[in-house]
């Protein structure tokens, strides 16, 4: 690396930072703050989630760390290089994989592998070789010959992924990587992206789905409105909650009154608030709570027609920090 | 899956620097759009051909068949000497659509809904780059453009009808490289200014005023008796036109006919590379990078 120029190289970054942001900020024309003073570091070989609503500023967030968006404000620096300096160097160190198939219309199944490695600089050979050897890998070779508008919505995508990493980026970026695909293609990503984790390359990745934070990501930031407002390991933030279980009451009637009495009444509990148009209950302790609920419920004279007891989850911890839902 | 990514090859072992990595990512973009000029060879054949062809066709072989008039003479002389003009004009004119067409409609697609420019912008080198490779790419189709019309204006007419061509090489060599960039410029222009979904809407308002009064079927100089009082007003409005000096610079380069000084016309056309490549280049980044 060059390293001529102070602003070129974050000398701070630790050899296990590889993505460093701060108060990285971006504000549209029309005083419109996508971006708020972000935060972030994320360490060679983890996978790391950006979670939010849809607006929450995670594309602009990977937009940003990825050239494609110019910061406003703050610094970020991926594998050690200045993002907003030097944006030409730090796209040999990015792969990205963008929400919408922006596959290259004109090009083969192939040739969009091989175009790519080109791109970056690889000899023909070495590019063809690629091409091939990666069609292998992520199972597309039969397809190799295909135009790209005629493969499945999933084979686009894993097309995509494999072309974001033939130049062996030290970083992947990945926005909503499963949006709009069905759930057999959600599932087989899922295993390419536990395969890629596996073999230590240091992901990215933005969603709005709760499962897929939970299970894919080391190290998720709950992001809303621009700002990040936790991060932690799911399990850390599923912990902030501060409590054993959750349960959620579906009934008729004032869901206000019913949730005020049932905290007063019910052993336990040490929240409750409505969601969505059900009462939810934060308990401590779960052993015999259900029969609690309903007898207490009976007693008030409330009518319940549905009761559910679940473990906290990443919803839970979203509504805790934004009183609202985060919707698929 | 064992090594899709390989987590020691890290950016201080491996990177090249920016000029390296620019240097070749533009040879490979250009190589990109070659492959899809051949992938779409018959297509791009046919549409350099069809418009010059028919031009030809009505003007130098129907027109003299039925006895219509051209040239402002009868005879064939006054044929002749029009479709010397026409020639001139047309190869101008050919380059101009190249030009176009080879920059402005497809980034109409690759800047539409699915961003697929994206990859490319993504390549290791300046964004602008990318923009000044799309406009190479195009001048090249504006060459292969040129020489697949000029032969072929040349020839067709009816019996006793000459183009009587008077080649100055030195002239021709550097005007239709300085031709086909200007104009691939200008594709880049329109292709970046203009929203996608209008891009139909830029043939009937700019490509159709530009071709009928950009001088394919009149020499500028001749525009001169159009006047409101004393003033040569279409001749002057005309300058308006950055096809008129293609063609003009064709019909110096081809004919003995009169036309716009040289100095003038290489002047300008430089001049309006310039504007257009730094606008094209402005407006591709707007389009890319927010």
């Amino acid at each position: 690396m060059r390293t001529d120029s102070t602003d070129t190289v974050n000398h701070h970054a630790t050899a296990e930072e590889v993505i460093r942001c701060e108060q990285l900020t971006k504000r549209y024309p029309g005083n419109i703050l996508a971006v708020d003073r972000l935060d972030l570091s994320v360490h060679h070989g983890e996978i790391f989630g950006l979670l939010g609503p849809n607006g929450a500023g995670k594309t602009t967030t990977v937009g940003m760390l990825t050239t494609l968006v110019i910061p406003t404000g703050g610094k970020a620096f991926v594998a050690g290089i200045n993002v907003v300096a030097n944006p030409a160097l730090v796209k040999q160190v990015v792969g990205v994989v963008a929400q919408t198939n922006n596959l290259d219309r004109a090009l083969t199944v192939w040739e969009n592998l091989y175009y790519h490695g080109r791109f970056f600089g690889m000899s023909a050979k070495e590019s063809r070789d690629a091409a091939d050897e990666s069609l292998a890998k992520f199972r597309l070779t039969e397809r190799a010959k295909a135009e790209v508008m005629t493969i499945s919505g999933g084979m686009a995508k894993r097309l995509m992924v494999a072309r974001a990493l033939l130049h062996r980026p030290p970083v992947l970026f990945l926005d909503e990587p499963t949006a709009g695909l069905d759930p057999q293609s959600r599932i087989a990503l899922w295993e390419i992206l536990d395969k890629l984790h596996a073999d230590g390359q240091t992901i990215l990745l933005t969603t709005h789905y709760m499962e897929e934070a939970d299970s894919l990501c080391d190290r998720l930031a709950i992001m809303d409105h621009g700002r990040i407002l936790a991060i932690d390991t799911p399990n850390g933030l599923k912990e902030t909650v501060g409590t054993d279980s959750i349960v959620t009451v579906t009934a008729t009637g004032d869901l206000g009154a019913l949730a005020r009495f049932l905290q007063e009444r019910v052993e336990g509990v040490t929240k409750s608030q409505i969601v969505g148009g059900v009462v939810q209950l934060h308990v401590k302790g779960t052993r015999g709570v259900l029969p609690k609920v309903v007898a207490a419920a009976e007693q008030g004279g409330f009518n319940i027609t549905d009761l559910s007891v679940a473990e906290p989850s990443l919803e839970t911890v979203f509504i805790n920090l934004t009183g609202k839902e985060l919707r698929d | 899956m064992a090594d899709i990514a390989s987590p020691t090859v890290y950016p201080t072992k491996s990177m090249r620097s920016a000029a390296a990595a620019s240097r070749s990512a533009f040879w490979a973009l250009l190589l990109r759009d070659l492959t899809v000029l051949r992938k779409n060879l018959g297509i791009f054949i046919a549409r350099t051909l069809v418009q010059p062809f028919l031009l030809v066709f009505v003007f130098l072989y129907v027109f003299p068949k039925i006895g219509q008039g051209i040239g402002g003479s009868a005879g064939t002389g006054g044929e002749s000497s029009f479709a010397a003009v026409l020639v001139a004009g047309v190869v101008g004119l050919s380059i101009m659509f190249q030009g176009i067409q080879a920059v402005a409609l497809p980034l109409a697609n690759e800047f539409g809904y699915t961003k697929e420019i994206e990859d490319r912008v993504l390549a290791p080198l300046p964004v602008s780059l990318v923009a000044v490779g799309k406009v190479v790419a195009g001048a090249i189709q504006g060459l292969i453009a040129a020489a697949i019309v000029f032969p072929i204006a040349s020839v067709i007419h009816a019996p006793g009808v000459q183009a009587q061509l008077s080649v100055n090489w030195p002239v021709l060599l550097t005007l239709i490289p300085l031709s086909a960039i200007m104009t691939s410029s200008f594709g880049l222009v329109l292709g970046t200014r203009i929203e996608p979904r209008n891009i139909g809407v830029m043939f009937g308002f700019i490509v159709l005023p530009i071709t009928f009064l950009g001088g394919t079927y009149y020499p500028w100089t001749s525009l001169g008796a159009i006047k409101v009082g004393s003033v040569p007003w279409l001749q002057i409005l005309v300058c308006a036109n950055p096809l008129i000096y293609v063609t003009e610079g064709f019909r110096a380069a081809l004919t003995t006919a009169p036309h716009m000084p040289l100095y003038v016309i290489y002047t300008v056309l430089s001049a309006l590379c310039g504007l257009f490549l730094w606008m094209g280049c402005r407006g591709f980044l707007r389009r890319v990078i927010s």
